[in-house]
Formats: structure tokens, C-alpha cells, sequence
């Protein structure tokens, strides 16, 4: 017998209480390898409003390609734990300082293109969003999960590099509203 | 070729949509376009892994975070957290936060006017065991005011986080209590396909239930499973 899955609910105004216990911006230490890169970011509604009480969760590769827990590694606050939390501010602004993340396999083969898996929560959203983050320059013709994504929705998962800030990516989320990022079924 | 190990997309009527206008936040964070099927890859059958490194057994225990005791029901809050074929999850992170006693949190946004228990702060974490199981030791949450319609008020309900094995089975729900009158006027638990709420409303269990200390409340946790058929890839 199958048992029913525990439905998903809001986390509510108050979430920080929480989740700042884990608030994981830096995920770099001095010796991981990788290009350091820093990831701003901000959470709006379908009307353009700031979201200030959102929480961004991160999941990504080391610059190898390789996932923390795929290669039995756990976390032991040493090493690239590849999990990044960051509440959004007043202004929904969010950041996080991590890595360039290396390619990962395709689930049919071929590789995929370099990208930062993305959980956000808020009130007001009774189940999490699922979205990706990918890189602006890299090549993303070949990416299976962005193949099915209507083209002219693409941009909207592609961080951007920030003029005059070196290494620095911004990448806006909107819940809704013209320029409505894409959000997965997984 | 190795397989990999997708999880299950959840049956229809396991959550909630999106958009329901009863619950009135939804109406400006919602998604108004379709969601993009996304096959599962490694980046979602992977996920984090959080060790006692992070948690301690202290943690489990939201009484004993400050000199005194916190007003309040004492109680108990236990459960397994399985798959949906009812394999453990065995070492994995949960979260709990949640009101006080007279339904305030403790939290600079919180207006409603009752106390704040200088002895009670809201907030627990623990990893199940190697059989799944976990534990929480706290007191009763609770009701609370909002103002999502006239004359609303959030039924007694603790908040649970979970990551489980993968990006895919992170979950954040809330557990109710058994018979709370309010359930039934909520729009955050109505929200839920009928047969799949009741699932957030745990249960009194007297053999849990300690005498001369506390009561015993049960709480399954049901997270995604994995496919029957792996993936070739």
C-alpha cells in the first residue's frame, strides 16, 4: 500500500524564526576551487512589489560538477556543502556568495549547462517554486531542461553580469507579472 | 551508464495550486503561467545533507531554551518520516517553529496583541533517526488572529521543514491538532484537496503521552518516493 504524501504548506510572515538559524549566503571557504562568484538577487509579486518574506534556498555543483551528497560527502562544515539560504530583505534583495558551479549529466545523456537549482518560499505561496539559475555567456543551446523552456521565457533563468562589479551576477525572480520567471514541475 | 533514481511526481490532489484566492496572498505570488515539466536530473535527486554537527539533541527540545519553563499545555510531538512506499527516512534535517501558548511569535512583524513568554522562543530542530523516527518536546501553540478576512484566526499549528533525500522531496507543511474547531474556517488548511488535509492534523496518542509531564501527539511525515523503474542514462 502507497501511503498519501503530507501536503506542502505556506511558511507563513513569519518563517525566519525558522530558517536564520541556517542562513547560508558565504558557501565558499579559503581553499574551495572554483571561480568565486557573488549572486544578487531580488523577489517580486506578479505586480512588481518588493517580497519581503521570502526565503531563497540553493542547491548546486562544486566547479568539478560534482554534488556533495553524490559523492557521499557530508557535510562536516568543511568542503563545498553546495547549500545556500538567504532570507529576502525589505526590499526582496537576496545574495549569496558561492561558485561557478561545473557542468552536471543530462537525464538522457549530453551534459547540461552550468546552473544553481532554486527552492523559494513565502508567504503567500502554499507550496515552493522550483526554478534554475544559469550564467549569461555560457552556451546554453544544448541544455535539455532549457529545450523545454518557450523561448522567449528563457531569459528569465539567466543571471546577468553586473557592469563594473567583477564576478558578480544579478538575476531577478518574478511570481508573476510581464516578465513572470519560470518556475518547474519536478 | 548508470541509473538514476527519480522520485515520483506527486498523485493529483496531493497539494494545493498556486492560486487560492480564499487565502488572499496567493493572489500576487502565485504563478500565472503554466509550470515547465522539468525532467528529473542529478541536480534534483541530490541534495543537501545536514549532520549533528549543525544539531544537537537540545535542539528537540523547545522548553528548555531559557532559564525557566514557557507557559503552557507541556507536549510531546512525535513521528516517523517515511516515503511513500514506507521506507524510512532515516538522518534527515526537520525544523519546527511556531507560536506561543497565547499564539504570539516571537518575531519583530508579529503585532498581535498577547504576550511574548520571555521562556519560550518557538523554535526546534532534530534529525530522524536510523529508523525514520523523531521527536519534539515543546508546549501547545496557540491560536492567532490575521487579517485575511473578517474575524480570522489561524487554527493551533506547528511549522515543519524537511529536506529529506533530494532537492526533490523538500517539504514545508504545518501540523494541526486533532478537533480543532478552527480548521474548518481556514483557508491555509482548506486549501488542501479534502482526503489529503487531514493528513497535516495529527493525532493524541495516549502511549506517547507522558504521565505527570505531557501530552502525546503523533505525526507521520509522508515525503516523495522513488520511482518503480530507474532512468537509463
Amino acid at each position: 500500500m502507497r501511503h498519501g504524501l503530507t501536503p506542502s504548506q505556506t511558511v507563513g510572515p513569519y518563517l525566519h524564526i525558522g530558517f536564520d538559524w541556517l542562513a547560508t549566503t558565504d558557501l565558499v571557504t579559503q581553499d574551495t576551487p572554483g571561480e568565486r562568484i557573488r549572486l544578487e538577487g531580488k523577489l517580486v509579486d506578479a505586480d512588481g512589489v518588493a517580497v519581503p518574506d521570502g526565503v531563497i534556498e540553493i542547491w548546486q555543483a562544486n566547479a568539478q560538477g560534482d554534488y556533495a551528497s553524490a559523492t557521499e560527502k557530508v557535510i562536516q562544515g568543511a568542503g563545498f556543502s553546495g547549500f545556500g539560504r538567504c532570507s529576502t530583505d525589505v526590499d526582496g534583495r537576496f545574495h549569496f556568495s558561492t561558485i561557478k558551479p561545473g557542468r552536471v549529466p543530462a537525464a538522457d545523456g549530453g551534459w547540461q549547462a552550468p546552473h544553481i537549482a532554486v527552492n523559494i518560499f513565502a508567504r503567500g505561496l502554499l507550496k515552493q517554486l522550483v526554478t534554475r539559475i544559469y550564467f549569461a555567456g555560457d552556451a546554453h543551446q544544448e541544455d535539455r531542461v532549457l529545450q523545454q523552456v518557450p523561448a522567449a521565457r528563457r531569459t528569465t533563468l539567466i543571471a546577468e553580469p553586473v557592469d563594473d562589479q567583477p564576478n558578480t551576477y544579478y538575476w531577478l525572480v518574478a511570481l508573476g507579472g510581464d516578465h513572470e520567471t519560470v518556475f518547474f514541475e519536478i | 551508464m548508470s541509473a538514476l533514481k527519480t522520485y515520483r511526481r506527486p498523485p493529483p490532489g496531493s497539494h494545493s495550486d498556486y492560486l487560492y484566492p480564499d487565502y488572499a496572498s496567493t493572489v500576487s505570488r502565485a504563478p500565472s503561467q503554466p509550470l515547465v515539466l522539468l525532467p528529473q536530473t542529478l541536480s534534483e535527486i541530490t541534495g543537501p545533507v545536514f549532520g549533528h554537527e549543525r544539531v544537537s539533541a537540545s535542539d528537540a527540545d523547545l522548553t528548555r531554551k531559557h532559564d525557566g519553563e514557557p507557559l503552557g499545555e507541556r507536549i510531546l510531538v512525535c513521528g516517523r518520516v517515511m516515503d511513500e512506499d514506507g521506507r524510512a527516512v532515516p538522518n534527515t534535517l526537520i525544523e519546527v517553529w511556531q507560536a506561543n501558548a497565547a499564539g504570539r511569535y516571537r518575531h519583530q512583524r508579529d503585532q498581535h496583541d498577547a504576550p511574548l513568554d520571555p521562556n519560550f522562543t518557538g523554535t526546534g530542530r532534530t534529525l530522524t533517526d536510523d529508523n525514520g523516527f523523531y521527536r519534539f518536546v515543546s508546549i501547545r501553540p496557540g491560536a492567532y488572529p490575521w487579517r485575511n478576512h473578517p474575524n480570522a484566526w489561524r487554527p493551533a499549528h506547528i511549522h515543519f521543514s524537511l529536506f529529506g533525500n533530494a532537492f526533490a522531496t523538500r517539504l514545508v507543511t504545518q501540523m494541526y491538532f486533532p478537533g480543532d474547531p478552527l480548521l474548518a474556517f481556514d483557508p491555509i488548511y482548506n486549501s488542501v484537496p479534502a482526503g489529503a488535509r487531514e493528513r497535516m492534523v495529527s493525532a493524541f496518542d495516549l502511549s506517547l503521552t507522558e504521565p505527570e509531564h505531557a501530552l502525546g501527539f503523533r505525526f507521520d511525515i509522508v515525503l516523495r518516493g522513488r520511482d518503480a523503474t530507474p532512468m537509463e542514462h
